[in-house]
């Protein structure tokens, strides 16, 4: 696997990869407590979020991973973070796998790996001031000489997310949601971090405060050379963000393209239903033609493609054999189909 | 539907903390102190008549109680001072020996009830508030620790608490004190007494605190500022102190509020059972101990003034924390 | 499609006329609904859109007087087929709700009981909005879930709400909300917790079987794109007021109030192939809060067209092109 998407990375014209992604896969145990499990017969049962999943990021870039409910992109994230552990495969940080190295050297990994997380609300320690929460980064990996030099880079980061200096000695209920979202970005950037990973971070703001959280974080990645995973499910983010695309659907990666291919010619057919469900602002009286159905239970999920049930390209091999990601024209696609399904 | 008028109200608090954009670095110490007047906690304490006279009432007890060797008119635990002419003189009556004046009477020995009252109220009040911090303690570290690791830990810590509620706490109170009492070498039991009251009841108080605690633990775990300090590499103990304690001491306030009352009133119970604080030095449950044994033979005040006492003391702090329960629920608003 | 204006309370299914909702509180009195009206025709889908703090929803309640207290009308009429609906009594009103309102709410949990099949939920309110037998009932039971699309309808009758799927649930909604035979459904963000392709689904459900039937539509959401594929006419609320209302293809596109021309330049728009990403444009600041609006026109701190009267005055609601506006750029600045 990780052969091909090596591969892949050099066939695009994108600089290195500062992010490796390698067959990721995550199990969780969602059985019942053992004794009910006794009792009540039942068996174990494992919940794949994630299976085999690999893609790089180049430095400066924007990977945006799409998905639904129950895709398996809140995972992904954390495992990239290093919050989770991956059940197979690995992360690697510009080479470094954040879940082998030693502490010494996963602090200085840490540093450059920083979130933005998606509930502006719940994100920000509601018992601390602003200028804590922004400096906790710098205090925590030794960043500034003193307390005077972490103020002024307290000062320095509020600015930068277009916040005021005497926002520091407030608590976070006295902003509204888009601020927030700011000094979330502010706290992310504490540690001069070179990869940030953005969890949903507008979907639960205002669009006209979405707009300015997302030019804001598009300024920050020119200015500093941020590299972005950002993961979403809304699709006209993904257009105004991403250089990269990965769709994601129960836990596997259906396609990745560029953004331009992407949304100029989707290859598998849940991109496609993706692109054609979504809303158009210039949409008006559209009739949407659905595949039908629902995403099925990620316990449970069909076998061969995921999407076979809903796809109207299914045949008998989707229903038994999984299929292998592979070039066609622009995009990686997983698909038994997908040669016939350009446009 | 039902979040509407919350979702209003939220919008309106919002507000009024940006609508103070323009505040300088510093606020001024009137313009905190402004803001604390107006804040939703005293608003509502202003706006509850019980709550004030409560407050009134508690301060004045613990005021007395902390300065009871100022205020008070004698030194009732004095051998040298006492006239035990001066016995069972009534209320507001001169004693007979030494023709000193007593406000409640004295009793039996000769000793001014308002003293001992003050005193026994001093020694009451500091088991409880003992026990309390005490039972807040262990209650907030094993319940921050079971909310926070989960797993067996959790499930072993709340089992032990399940365990022990399912004794009454007075009887927990009760083992542990005899337990405590077997092992002091008897020359030290009057000494250790106080000690031993609070460990046995700060220790059958700590279950409640536990539970509340691993509740709200359980939730701020999973929220993202505690992820945001995880990615920084935070230790547990760390994230548990700075991050998640600030956030569930709320509640612990309320339980402490409550729970001093019935530490109070545990107390009490002991010691009027004859197993707390020795009649050396009496706390509020050893006075009423003593009155009730003259409240047949016409001696009323003995018993009825410590027994008010101890009535308005533990009112006036359940009060105070049904209060605080409410100011810090904001569902309740 | 129907005339925007001058419509009177008589012809229209639904008239909203100066529609104020008041919270008092101890920082004083909350107004998240000041002075809404609109129309909507029989037939005809209503979107009504707007940020968090909008009043969108508090609108909807308020027209069903659902409010929570303390929440009240404080002015204004609401009409429905001509016959004036907030000032009925309790046992009118519940008959209006589910008879000729119908709901659909986000959470499928406020619409059904999840102790009762699916089945006699349906039945019981078929019965008690349209009299019918017993038998009667369940036959348009089974239709109700037909028409939704919910595979198998005859065995899930005896389905509890837990046993369906969150699109499926919402489908269920739906049914509940259609089967008294409404005039009006009000649909508060009834896709905003599904998928992508379930919102397209059900939202296409809604669509067909209101048309089909004539039911008017009152469909409250953020999200513009749903507002320009489902709606027939839009009203923009902003700060509990109504910005701007008209045909939705006009005000999309050609908005006259500066707050919807800023909120369509700042949502990206998803479209096939397209390669260049113009920057979205961004409104300064957000919705005041319900403690500290503007004097005035609502918008004037965050507009870029902000004149002297605009700060003193409200704008009245005036006819623009085909829509009805309040802002002063489109209004006669009256001497003073």
């Amino acid at each position: 696997m990780s052969a091909v998407v090596s591969e892949f990375a050099s066939s695009t014209e994108a600089g290195q990869a500062l992010v490796e992604v390698r067959a990721l896969t995550r199990r969780f145990d969602v059985s019942s407590p053992w004794l009910n499990r006794v009792l009540q017969r039942e068996p174990r049962r494992i919940l794949t979020a994630v299976d085999d999943v690999s893609f790089d990021i180049a430095r400066g870039s924007t990977y945006a991973l799409v998905g639904e409910s129950g895709s398996g992109k809140s995972t992904i994230a954390k495992m990239v973070l290093g919050l989770l552990a991956p059940s197979a495969g690995q992360v690697l940080i510009d080479g470094s796998d954040l879940s082998r190295a030693d502490a010494a050297a996963n602090a200085n990994v840490r540093r450059r790996v920083q979130m933005i997380f998606q509930d502006p609300h719940a994100s920000l320690n509601p018992r601390w001031r602003v200028g804590d929460i922004i400096s906790e980064p710098i205090e925590a990996f030794g960043l500034a000489a003193n307390s005077g030099e972490r103020a002024d880079r307290v000062v320095e980061l509020l600015a930068q997310v277009g916040l005021s200096a005497a926002d520091a000695t407030k608590f976070p209920h006295q902003f509204s949601g888009g601020q927030k979202q700011r000094i979330g970005i502010a706290r992310a950037l504490a540690s001069n971090p070179e990869f940030i990973v953005c969890d949903e971070p507008t979907s639960a703001l205002d669009v006209s405060v979405q707009a300015q959280v997302l030019n804001l974080m598009r300024d920050l990645q020119a200015e500093l050379g941020l590299t972005y995973l950002f993961i979403t499910h809304d699709l006209s983010v993904v257009q105004y963000m991403a250089d990269e695309v990965g769709v994601l659907y129960l836990g596997r990666l259906v396609e990745t393209a560029s953004r331009e291919a992407l949304f100029a010619s989707p290859r598998h057919p849940y991109t496609r239903m993706l692109l054609e469900a979504a809303p158009r602002l210039d949409g008006f009286g559209r009739e949407h033609v659905i595949d039908g159905g629902e995403i099925p239970d990620p316990i449970n999920p069909p076998a061969g493609c995921h999407y076979h049930p809903r796809c109207p390209l299914a045949n008998a091999r989707c229903q038994s054999e999984i299929p292998l990601v592979r070039d066609v024209q622009w995009s990686r696609v997983a698909c038994h189909e997908a040669e016939h399904t350009g446009l | 539907m039902s979040k509407i008028a919350t979702k209003a109200t939220d919008v309106a608090d919002g507000v009024a903390g940006t609508s103070m954009d323009t505040v300088e670095l510093t606020p001024g110490i009137a313009a905190r102190l402004g803001s604390i007047w107006s804040s939703d906690i005293v608003w509502s304490f202003r706006h509850s008549p019980v709550t004030i006279v409560a407050a009134l009432v508690f301060t004045s007890l613990l005021l007395a109680a902390v300065f009871a060797p100022w205020i008070s008119p004698y030194t009732p635990f004095d051998p040298a001072s006492l006239n035990l002419m001066d016995g069972f003189t009534p209320p507001m009556s001169t004693g007979m020996g030494s023709g000193a004046m007593y406000w409640l009477g004295t009793d039996d020995q000769g000793r001014d009830v308002f003293s001992t009252i003050l005193y026994g109220m001093r020694l009451s009040l500091f088991i409880g508030i003992a026990a309390v911090a005490f039972a807040a303690v262990v209650g907030v570290t094993l319940g921050l620790i079971a909310g926070y690791t989960g797993g067996w830990v959790d499930a072993l810590i709340m089992r032990i608490a399940d365990i022990q509620l399912t004794f009454p706490s007075i009887m927990v109170a009760l083992l542990i004190f005899g337990i405590a009492r077997g092992l002091t070498p008897p020359e030290l039991r009057d000494q250790m007494a106080i000690w031993v009251l609070i460990l046995s009841i700060g220790l059958s108080e700590w279950v409640q605190f536990a539970r509340t605690v691993r509740g709200s633990a359980m939730v701020e775990v999973k929220k993202d500022y505690v992820q945001a300090a995880r990615l920084l590499g935070r230790k547990p103990h760390h994230i548990l102190r700075k991050h998640i304690l600030p956030n569930v001491l709320g509640p612990v306030s309320v339980i402490a509020t409550i729970y001093l009352a019935l530490a109070i009133i545990t107390e009490a119970t002991l010691s009027f059972l004859g197993v707390g604080a020795p009649p050396t030095s009496p706390s509020l449950g050893t006075l009423i101990s003593i009155g009730q044994d003259y409240l047949f033979s016409g001696e009323w005040w003995i018993l009825l003034f410590p027994s008010l006492t101890l009535l308005a003391l533990a009112l006036s702090v359940n009060l105070l924390g049904d209060w605080l329960r409410d100011a810090l629920n904001p569902k309740l608003q | 499609m129907t005339a925007h204006t001058g419509a009177t309370p008589a012809q229209s299914l639904l008239s909203v006329r100066d529609l104020i909702v008041e919270i008092p509180t101890r920082r004083g009195v909350l107004r998240p609904v000041d002075g809404v009206s609109f129309e909507i025709q029989a037939g005809e889908i209503l979107g009504v859109v707007g940020e968090s703090g909008a009043g969108k929803s508090i609108t909807g309640a308020a027209i069903i007087r659902l409010l929570e207290r303390p929440a009240r009308i404080a002015g204004g009429s609401v009409h429905l087929a001509g016959r004036r609906i907030d000032t009925l009594d309790s046992d009118s009103l519940r008959r209006v709700r589910g008879g000729q309102i119908g709901t659909v709410f986000q959470d499928p949990s406020t619409s059904l009981d999840p102790l009762q099949r699916i089945g006699d939920q349906l039945a019981e309110t078929a019965r008690l909005h349209l009299g019918v037998s017993r038998s009667n009932a369940r036959e348009r039971a089974l239709q109700a879930l037909i028409d939704v699309g919910i595979p198998g309808a005859a065995e899930r009758l005896d389905a509890y709400p837990h046993e369906f799927s969150g699109g499926m649930r919402q489908r269920v909604v739906i049914a509940l909300a259609l089967i008294g035979e409404p005039d009006l459904v009000i649909a508060d963000e009834p896709t905003t917790a599904l998928d992508v392709s379930v919102q397209a689904q059900v939202l296409g459900l809604l669509k067909n079987l209101c048309r089909e039937r004539g039911t008017g539509v009152m469909l409250i959401t953020h999200d513009m794109g749903v507002i320009a594929e489902t709606t027939d006419r839009v009203a923009v609320l902003y700060a509990g007021r109504v910005a701007e209302v008209g045909p939705t293809p006009a005000v999309l596109t050609d908005a006259a109030h500066p707050y919807t021309r800023g909120l369509m330049a700042s949502t990206p728009n998803p479209i096939p192939g397209d390669k260049h990403q113009r920057r979205l444009q961004q409104i300064p600041g957000s919705m005041p809060g319900l403690l500290s609006v503007p004097t005035g026109c609502a918008f004037h701190p965050r507009c870029e067209h902000t004149m002297a009267i605009c700060s003193q005055r409200r704008p009245p609601s005036v006819p623009v092109r085909s829509s009805d506006v309040g802002c002063w750029l489109h209004s006669e600045v009256p001497e003073t």
